[in-house]
């Protein structure tokens, strides 16, 4: 599987500070890579990076196996983004708009061609391909979508999205994201940054979490919220609980214990069995919200020397021998 | 991607706007002469205003002096200042530079669509005051049309020097156009740079007129602006003509490379 997506010690600062600090990507084929980080963490700054908007101050970025931003005029048009909000002319309607971005590369399609694929993408991204006003006239909603065909236009090998789900409605979500989720089948791969974390779960396969400029985790999805073999156990009787269960318990808080035990239901009935009143029972396993929050509460330190971690930054076994398991 | 910004700009109702207003000046002008009847002093105001009266086929050399001064060098900065900054403030130039769209070749293609602009507005301006000339204020008795020198022109000369004087005038705004194009290219307001560009012609109107200046006159962007009276001398002063070329030539390719220096590696913030 070939790597579409590949940054080392990638940097961008700005007099003294380091907007990029050292940052390590990497996005395999067919991926769908879910880039999260807080507001002025340096995610939009990478993806210009990547896209060759911004000259980083050091490091190297490869998109689809070659040097960015020197191979701009040969990646870019198999790369289709959305960067920060849609663009587009505000009297010029949604097909016209299309019609002369596409005009404008190299690889511009004969006009025939030009008008179906447009026709045929606006109708993809749930617009009407026979909408004839002028994109000012437009919601919010439908200015995300025209941005969306803009990015498909030209069956992009990889998509660059930047909250590609803003300003829709619930079912507008959706739709995009059983688009997005039909071409990733299809074999484009992914590259996604959101804020909204239930999306980043329902939708990617691997995560990488940018604070203050760091990379602090990179990590495929089912492995960072794979099952703790821990059982999370609400009783009104907890000191008793705890007492019963002894070393099996690795967490106590106020109304909730963790206990490790391999099988939820016959804890349950040894609990019930020494008259340990249980409210609540059940696997825990972590959110990615927690996974997340812990990652970003880490102090920034040096990276580790590049001999010892071969696979990249900071992996979720790292920050588990760092503290315990807890919320 | 020439034609492409060619198109963009016949497509937006911007252009039309401006040339309208280009040639609604002019109109006024020949309205209110043909309705008064009275004309300027020669020698003084708008060349060629005084001769109109009694030969219309000059007026779209008047119609040209009266626009050139004020109104086509602000339309030509506007339009200039609007090039890159315009496309920063819609938001639609990331999605061009990742299209991709070369930055050298993009630069290129809205200089080259704003002087297309000035032809467009100048041949228009022409036109239409040609007509306008013909029919309020009437054809000239005699055959030929008398120069500024004295001596009569037959009428294959005097289209052979407007069309002189045409391209002379697109040529006086290449200066302006690079000058407003490399304000485009450090600011995100279009309309900063189209102010920044206004300002500087302000400045070198005033300085003209000022004698303590007179060592930066050869070298200001609106000295040699008026020089195409010159092409209806007899024979013709070529003089302050080439001086005027070789000045917005200078500007031109000082002010582009300067744009292009700016704009190939800047950082694409939005």
């Amino acid at each position: 599987m070939s790597v579409v997506i590949a940054t080392r010690g990638l940097t961008k600062r700005y007099g003294e500070l380091r907007a990029v600090d050292r940052v390590d990507l990497e996005v395999g084929e067919g991926d769908v890579y879910g880039f999260l980080g807080a507001n002025g963490s340096g995610k939009t700054t990478t993806v210009r990076m990547l896209l060759g908007l911004v000259l980083p101050t050091s490091g190297e970025a490869e998109v689809l196996g070659e040097p960015m931003p020197a191979s701009r005029r040969t990646v870019l048009p198999r790369v289709g983004a959305l960067v920060e909000g849609p663009g587009a002319y505000a009297h010029l309607s949604g097909r016209a708009n299309l019609a002369l971005l596409d005009a404008s590369g190299a690889d511009r399609s004969p006009r025939g061609t030009r008008r179906r694929r447009v026709a045929e993408v606006l109708a993809e991204v749930g617009l009407d391909p026979s909408d004839g006003r002028p994109t000012r006239a437009y919601s919010l909603g439908m200015r995300q979508r025209l941005g969306l065909a803009a990015a498909l236009m030209r069956r992009p090998r990889l998509l660059v999205l930047d909250e590609p789900t803003n300003g829709l409605d619930p079912q507008g979500i959706q739709e995009i994201r059983a688009l997005l989720l039909r071409l990733n089948a299809e074999g484009t791969t992914i590259f996604l940054s959101s804020h909204l974390l239930a999306e980043i779960e329902q939708m990617c396969t691997r995560v990488g979490v940018l604070d203050r400029g760091r990379l602090v985790l990179q990590d495929s999805l089912p492995r960072l919220l794979r099952p703790t073999g821990l059982v999370s156990v609400r009783t009104p009787d907890t000191v008793r609980c705890a007492e019963l269960l002894g070393g099996m318990v690795e967490d106590l808080t106020d109304d909730r214990l963790l206990v490790r035990a391999s099988d939820p239901a016959s804890l349950n009935a040894h609990l019930v069995g020494h008259s340990v009143r249980v409210s609540e029972i059940g696997p825990y396993r972590r959110s990615l919200e927690q996974v997340v929050l812990e990652a970003g509460s880490l102090p920034p330190g040096p990276p580790p020397p590049r001999e010892e971690r071969p696979s990249g930054p900071t992996e979720l076994s790292d920050l588990q021998s760092l503290r315990r398991v807890d919320s | 991607m020439i034609g492409v910004e060619l198109v963009k700009m016949v497509r937006r109702p911007r252009t039309w706007l401006v040339i309208g207003m280009l040639v609604a000046l002019p109109t006024l002008v020949a309205v209110l002469l043909a309705v008064t009847d009275i004309a300027p002093r020669p020698g003084s105001g708008i060349p060629f205003l005084s001769a109109v009266l009694s030969d219309g086929t000059l007026f779209p050399l008047a119609a040209l002096g009266v626009v050139l001064p004020l109104f086509l060098p602000i339309a030509v900065a506007v339009l200039g200042g609007d090039a890159i900054a315009g496309e920063t403030q819609a938001g639609t130039l990331r999605y061009l530079l990742v299209r991709p769209v070369g930055r050298t070749h993009l630069l290129l293609a809205k200089l080259v669509t704003v002087v297309a602009f000035v032809v467009l507005a100048v041949l228009v301006v022409a036109a239409v005051s040609y007509v306008e000339g013909r029919l309020l204020l009437g054809q000239s008795p005699t055959p030929g049309t008398v120069s500024l020198s004295g001596s009569t022109l037959t009428e294959q000369e005097i289209a052979g020097r407007t069309a002189l004087a045409l391209g002379y005038v697109v040529v006086s705004m290449l200066g302006v156009a690079a000058v407003a194009l490399f304000f485009s290219t450090i600011t995100s307001s279009s309309i900063g740079a189209a102010l920044g560009t206004i300002g500087l012609l302000v400045t070198s109107t005033v300085l003209l007129g000022l004698d303590a200046a007179e060592a930066l006159h050869p070298y200001l962007p609106t000295r040699y602006w008026l020089a195409f009276v010159d092409l209806f001398r007899d024979p013709i002063l070529w003089r302050d003509v080439v001086r005027g070329l070789i000045v917005q030539l200078a500007y031109l390719f000082v002010f582009t490379s300067a744009a292009w220096a700016s704009f190939s590696t800047k950082d694409i913030d939005d």
